[in-house]
């Protein structure tokens, strides 16, 4: 091994690992300011009497996110010890190409992903504790047990393995994204549409988010982000294989992105005779997680007709589940949930490893898992200390019942 | 002495400020209001859902004067502000009973 390490390919292998580790640090850097993507999305998204406490439930769930992971979420998903105690530092004796410390911190920003769909969805109405008693749990043992059974390649409870059934999922359309909607639509069901959102004679009123520049930010935050989220999950760059697969992957998660922007834009238009922002920023995103599944294999044409499908697709689920009373402010579970299904769907156009019935198991498995969990979890949580704020305090705003704290102050004078 | 009120579109100020200064007028005071008249409100759209403005942006200026140029005040503040078009607003005139200028002391038309 000394003498291995002292000749121009030991050299080159600790190039190659140190790229690596690099590479991996920055995406799961990128990652991790989407967490800044979706706190500026929802915040513009929401009325601003709720504005602090949704950026309270961003910040505090992202750090819950972080920690749970550590306690036991990453034990759950890759093997290992709890609270990390078996990582080591160097990843060479154990034939890894990248630190594994770099491994724990570029998942650990996945999980924090999945999270933050569910506060977009639950927004302006549920109590934060309660909020943040879910992500406990989410984040620690239901997301790391399906993350166990798709990317850690476990069987499900040594029934089946999805990856021998022929699933797929390149950054997680399902993993990530379906699996953070399918907890969120657990949690609306749980909850109920916000007060005034639909009317006696089922009209679908409207509830205007108060700063759309904060909206159109988010989601520019998010579009850069994904370039770490998929690009990084690449899990390497140091040779041309791999470097060639990063660009592909960068281009493709781009182009999708742009399809879907234009496919909701034109569709909103078409549909309501005006260019409706929001569903154009939904559609940016709708097309991001089309892709997510598969940004490798698509060529660059395919890309953003994947992502207009998904464009396309985000508008008339948004207008669906309104018409079901499932009260979403900020069409999380649109974006990520039913439009991450068609991520996983459209991986076996282009990738010959997957099939169709391995997605579609896949897709119910991670489904079923995280729906059934979550809808017990909130079920006891709501027993226990309620979801929901009351009426009055949903009138006055949750950033005063919850926070005490107003985003916006004005007329503010200090007594001592 | 005389308060005018007057509610106009906020496109309009700097018109109306200019033709007020034109004739003398020392001061005024606007505010952003909101209200309805017979423009009522306008439709907008959210996502899907069609919501309904039911009042909409206005600013409204008061002037206090005397009695003599009131009449020019007016006039002065409906050609400024004329569009011709639904939601121009109104000019309310009221008695002014007392004005006094805090810095002096002075009061009645003296102060204005």
């Amino acid at each position: 091994m000394e003498e291995l390490l002292n000749t121009t390919a030991g050299d080159v292998t600790q190039l190659k690992y140190a790229l690596d580790t690099f590479y991996f640090l920055v995406c799961g850097a990128l990652v991790m300011w989407m967490a800044a993507g979706f706190s500026m999305l929802e915040a513009g998204l929401v009325r601003s009497k709720n504005t602090t406490e949704i950026l309270t439930k961003n910040i505090a769930l992202f750090a819950i996110s972080c920690i749970m992971y550590f306690v036991s979420g990453y034990a759950i998903m890759y093997g290992g010890d709890y609270f990390l105690t078996s990582i080591t530092g160097d990843g060479v004796a154990d034939e890894w190409t990248y630190a594994p410390s770099a491994d724990f911190f570029f998942q650990v920003v996945f999980v924090a992903t999945a999270m933050s769909i569910v506060s977009g969805a639950v927004a302006e109405r549920m109590k934060l504790w309660a909020f943040l008693a879910f992500a406990v749990v989410m984040t620690g043992f239901i997301y790391p047990m399906e993350g166990s059974w798709t990317w850690g390649g476990n069987a499900v409870f040594g029934m089946y393995t999805l990856g021998d059934l022929g699933f797929s999922d390149f950054a997680g359309s399902g993993i990530v994204h379906m699996s953070g909607a399918a907890a969120a639509l657990a949690g609306v069901l749980l909850l109920g549409a916000r007060k005034g959102k639909y009317g006696k004679n089922g009209q679908i009123n409207a509830i205007p988010g108060a700063n759309l520049p904060l909206a159109t930010l988010g989601t520019f935050i998010l579009w850069m982000g994904w370039f770490g989220f998929n690009g990084g999950s690449v899990l390497a760059t140091s040779d041309v294989e791999n470097s060639n697969a990063v660009a592909v992957v960068f281009m493709n998660t781009n182009a999708a992105a742009a399809g879907g922007v234009v496919a909701a834009l034109i569709t909103a238009r078409l549909l309501f005779g005006k260019a409706d922002l929001t569903m154009a920023l939904n559609g940016a995103l709708a097309g991001l997680v089309a892709i997510t599944a598969e940004p490798s294999t698509p060529s660059a044409l395919q890309a953003h007709i994947f992502g207009a499908i998904g464009g396309v697709l985000v508008v008339f689920s948004i207008l669906t589940l309104d018409k079901l009373k499932i009260d979403d402010p900020v069409g999380a579970i649109s974006v990520h949930g039913v439009v991450g299904l068609l991520g996983l769907l459209l991986v076996p156009v282009t990738n010959d490893g997957s099939t169709f019935s391995g997605q579609i198991i896949g897709a119910l498995t991670i489904f079923v898992w995280v729906f059934v969990v979550s809808l017990v979890v909130w079920g006891i949580i709501k027993a226990v200390m309620g979801i929901r704020v009351t009426e009055e305090e949903e009138y006055e705003g949750v950033d005063i019942s919850e926070c005490g704290m107003e985003a916006y102050p004005e007329f503010v004078t200090s007594r001592k | 002495m005389k308060l005018v009120s007057a509610v106009i579109k906020p496109f309009k100020l700097d018109d109306v400020r200019e033709a007020l200064s034109e004739i003398g007028v020392q001061g005024i005071t606007v505010t952003e209001v909101k209200g309805f008249g017979r423009q009522k409100g306008h439709t907008e759209l959210y996502r899907g859902a069609e919501y309904v403005v039911d009042f909409l942006p206005k600013v409204r200026l008061d002037a206090a004067v005397s009695d003599e140029i009131v009449d020019q005040v007016i006039e002065a503040i409906t050609n400024a502000a004329q569009t011709g078009k639904i939601g121009d607003g109104k000019i309310f005139v009221s008695a002014l009973e007392q004005v006094v200028r805090i810095r002096t002391g002075e009061t009645g038309d003296e102060a204005l």
